[in-house]
C-alpha cells in the first residue's frame, strides 16, 4: 500500500496518452497532487499511433464546426508552447475532380464561420510551390495545418506535468477501483508489471483517461459511457515528397490525408468500428487502398517504398451510426451525475490537437469538484523539454 | 504481399525485478510482411500480459521500440518478419545493449536522453539544412522556411551497437556526439566544443562505425563524429591563432 503523506488533494489519472499527459500537467500546475498509471508506455495506445496531423480545423468546417474551431484554437496554442515537436509547415485543400470542385464554396463558407484562414492558390502556384502535388489540381487552398511528432508531443506535457510534481507510473495496469463504505471512489487497485508485484494507491478523485478503452475500464465499477473504438489505417512511405499537408477537398473520407513527417509521407486513413482494441490486426485491403488515395494525391509515392503500416482506434462518443458522421468533439463525464458513483470523471473523444482544451476542461471539473479555485494556465508558456520526462525524480525541482 | 501464413517462434528475453533473466518461446503464426512489433504486441495482448516493451508511433517517427532482433539492433515497427527469419524459424528479441533493463524488454533511457539535452540535440531542423552534407538527395525547397523533425529519433540503437558504450560507461555515446555536431554546424554554438572535446567525448571513439549501419534514421553518427573532430581541431587552431574566441 502506497501512502500519499501530503495535503494537496490527490488526483489519479488512469492513461497516459495525450489527454492524461496534458491532464497531469494542467492539475498539477493548479497546485494537485497527480499520479498517472498507463499500463504500458507513455502513448503506447492511441495517442502514439495517431497520423501526426496538426489539425487546422479545415477539415471539419462544414459537417462538425465544433470540432473545428476546438481545432483552430488549440492549434495555435500548440504551435507557442510545441514548438519543440512541430512541423509547422501549413496544409492544402486540393480538387481533383467535379465534386471537389463543388465542394470549394461550403468550405470557404466553413472556413470562415470558424475562424480559419484559408487562402485559394492557384493550380500552377500551388505546383510550383509543391512540385509532386497531382498535375490535375483544379482548385487548391492553403490551410494553417501542422504536423507533430506523438510521442513527443505527449512527453512534452509529460515532462511539465513532473515539473509540477506529478508522478508517473508507467507498465502500471489498473486493475480496479477501491471505494469507500458509500461507493464513492476511493483509490486503485494495479499491477505493476515491470516488478509483476501489485498494490493500492487511494486519492480524492480518480480520472478515467483512457480513451478508446474508457468503457473498458468503467465497467470493473459499473458505470459507462458510450464510446466507439473507431480504427483506422496508417501508411508510412520513406520519401519526403511534400512540406504541406495535402488533404482531399471534400467531406472527410478514407485516405484524404498525406502528412510529410521527418524524411516520409503518410497516408491515412479509414474508419470503421472495433469491439476488441487490444490488438487491432493490419488489413491488407486497406492499406492497398491507402496506396491508391496517396498515389492519387501525390504521383510519387507510387516509387516510394513502405516503411510502416499501423492501425490506431480513435475514441468517438456516441454509437449506432458510421464512424464518419460521429463528431470528433470530446466530453467529460462525472460519474456521479451519470452513473452515482462519487470521486470518478471520464475524458474521452477528442482529437490529438485538442488535448490541452480536453484537459483544461477536465480539470476545471476536478477542481470544481474538490472545492478548488484555481485556473487553468498551459494556454500560454512553452512546454518544458520532452526529454525532462526521463529525468530521474528529485531532478527537477 | 503473400498471404501464407508462417510458423515462427519468438524467443523473448524475460527479467522482472531482482528475479534472474530468462529466455521465454512463444509460437505464432504470422503473416511474413508482419513487422517484429506487431508479433510482440500480439505476445502481449493473447499470450502474456506480463510482457512489457517500449512502442509508441509504429512507424520510425518516434524511436521507442529498438531492440535486438537475432543480436542485431533493429526498429521493430518496421522490421519485416520476412526479413529476420523464415518459415518455421526462430525471432530471438532482447532489450537493447549498454543501457540498465527496466523490465523485460523496457531499458532505461533517462541517462541517454540527458546527454542529447546537454548535447543540444535540436528537434526540429530546416528542411533546407536537414540532410547530411554529403547528400545528394533533397527535398521539395521552395524557397520558404520550412522547418522538419529531426532525423535521429534518439532511439539508443547507436548507442547499444557502440563497442566503446559497452566498455566505457561515461563515454558521451554516438547519438549525443552526432547531435553536437549536427547543432554546432547550424548553430556555431562553440560551448558544444568544450564538452566534447574531452576524453569521454570525440576522442573516445574507436571509428568502429557500428552506429551508423545500425542507424534506422540517416544520421550516420560515424561520419558526425569524424567531422566533429575536423571541428574540434579547427577551432583550436584557430585559438593558437586568436582568430576565433
Amino acid at each position: 500500500m502506497i501512502r500519499m503523506i501530503q495535503t494537496k488533494a490527490h488526483a489519479i489519472i488512469i492513461g497516459a496518452g495525450f489527454t492524461g499527459c496534458a491532464l497531469a500537467y494542467d492539475l498539477a500546475r493548479r497546485g494537485l497532487a497527480v499520479t498517472v498509471l498507463d499500463r504500458g508506455e507513455i502513448a503506447s495506445g492511441t495517442s502514439g499511433r495517431t497520423h501526426g496531423l496538426l489539425h487546422s480545423g479545415a477539415r471539419y468546417c462544414v459537417n462538425d464546426q465544433e470540432s473545428a474551431v476546438e481545432c483552430i484554437q488549440e492549434n495555435m496554442i500548440l504551435r507557442k508552447i510545441a514548438h519543440q515537436c512541430i512541423e509547422y509547415n501549413g496544409g492544402f485543400f486540393v480538387a481533383l475532380n467535379e465534386q471537389d470542385l463543388a465542394y470549394g464554396p461550403r468550405f470557404e463558407v466553413g472556413a470562415q464561420q470558424c475562424g480559419i484562414e484559408i487562402d485559394a492558390i492557384a493550380p500552377q502556384k500551388a505546383r510550383q510551390l509543391e512540385p509532386n502535388l497531382n498535375p490535375d489540381v483544379l482548385a487548391v487552398y492553403h490551410v494553417p495545418d501542422g504536423v507533430f511528432d506523438p510521442l513527443r508531443l505527449a512527453l512534452a506535457f509529460a515532462a511539465s506535468a513532473r515539473f509540477f510534481g506529478a508522478e508517473f507510473l508507467p507498465y502500471h495496469e489498473v486493475e480496479n477501483f477501491l471505494t469507500n463504505g458509500q461507493g464513492a471512489v476511493s483509490g486503485i487497485k494495479f499491477w505493476n508489471r515491470l516488478t509483476n508485484s501489485r498494490s493500492e494507491l487511494t486519492a480524492d478523485l480518480v480520472v478515467n483517461a483512457t480513451g478508446a478503452w474508457a468503457g473498458v475500464i468503467l465497467k470493473k465499477i459499473g458505470a459507462s459511457v458510450v464510446v466507439t473504438p473507431t480504427p483506422g489505417i496508417m501508411v508510412a512511405y520513406d520519401c519526403r515528397l511534400v512540406n504541406r499537408v495535402i488533404n482531399r477537398l471534400n467531406e472527410p473520407g478514407d485516405g484524404d490525408i498525406l502528412i510529410p513527417q521527418r524524411r516520409m509521407v503518410v497516408i491515412g486513413t479509414t474508419s470503421y468500428e472495433a469491439e476488441e482494441v487490444d490488438y487491432i490486426p493490419v488489413e491488407k485491403e486497406q492499406a492497398i487502398q491507402m496506396n491508391r488515395d496517396a498515389i492519387t494525391l501525390v504521383p510519387r509515392v507510387a516509387t516510394c517504398k513502405q516503411r510502416g503500416v499501423y492501425m490506431s482506434a480513435r475514441p468517438l462518443i456516441g454509437k449506432g451510426e458510421a464512424g464518419r458522421s460521429l463528431a470528433r468533439t470530446f466530453k467529460c463525464f462525472d460519474h456521479r451525475e451519470t452513473d452515482g458513483i462519487e470521486g470518478l470523471v471520464t475524458i474521452t473523444g477528442g482529437k490529438a490537437t485538442t488535448c490541452r482544451l480536453m484537459a483544461e476542461k477536465t480539470a476545471d471539473l476536478v477542481c470544481q469538484k474538490l472545492g478548488i479555485s484555481a485556473v487553468c494556465e498551459t494556454a500560454g508558456e512553452p512546454l518544458r523539454s520532452y526529454r525532462e520526462y526521463y529525468q530521474p525524480s528529485g531532478a527537477n525541482r | 504481399m503473400t498471404d501464407r501464413l508462417w510458423h515462427v517462434t519468438f524467443s523473448i528475453y524475460r527479467k522482472k525485478a531482482d528475479q534472474p533473466p530468462f529466455y521465454q518461446d512463444f509460437s505464432l503464426e504470422v503473416d511474413p510482411d508482419e513487422y517484429v512489433l506487431d508479433g510482440i504486441e500480439r505476445i502481449w495482448a493473447f499470450h502474456d500480459r506480463s510482457l512489457t516493451f517500449r512502442h509508441a508511433c509504429h512507424h520510425s517517427t518516434c524511436g521507442a521500440c529498438g531492440m535486438l532482433v537475432n543480436g542485431v539492433e533493429k526498429l521493430t515497427c518496421i522490421t519485416p518478419i520476412r526479413e529476420v527469419t523464415k518459415d518455421g524459424g526462430k525471432i530471438r528479441v532482447e532489450p537493447l545493449r549498454n543501457f540498465p533493463i527496466l523490465s523485460d524488454l523496457v531499458v532505461d533511457m533517462s541517462e541517454f536522453y540527458l546527454r542529447m539535452e546537454q548535447a543540444h540535440a535540436l528537434q526540429v531542423v530546416p528542411v533546407a539544412q536537414s540532410t547530411l552534407p554529403y547528400e545528394s538527395l533533397r527535398f521539395p525547397d521552395d524557397g520558404l522556411p520550412h522547418e522538419r523533425l529531426n532525423d535521429c529519433i534518439e532511439c539508443g540503437m547507436c548507442v547499444s551497437a557502440c563497442p566503446i558504450a559497452l566498455t566505457a560507461a561515461n563515454y558521451q555515446g554516438p547519438a549525443a556526439l552526432a547531435a553536437a555536431q549536427q547543432t554546432y554546424s547550424l548553430t556555431s554554438e562553440k560551448s558544444l566544443l568544450a564538452l566534447v572535446d574531452c576524453a569521454d567525448g570525440v576522442w573516445r571513439c574507436h571509428s568502429g562505425f557500428e552506429c551508423t549501419a545500425v542507424c534506422p534514421s540517416n544520421v550516420d553518427p560515424a561520419w558526425r563524429i569524424m567531422e566533429l573532430r575536423r571541428q574540434v581541431i579547427r577551432h583550436r587552431i584557430k585559438r593558437i591563432f586568436r582568430q576565433d574566441g
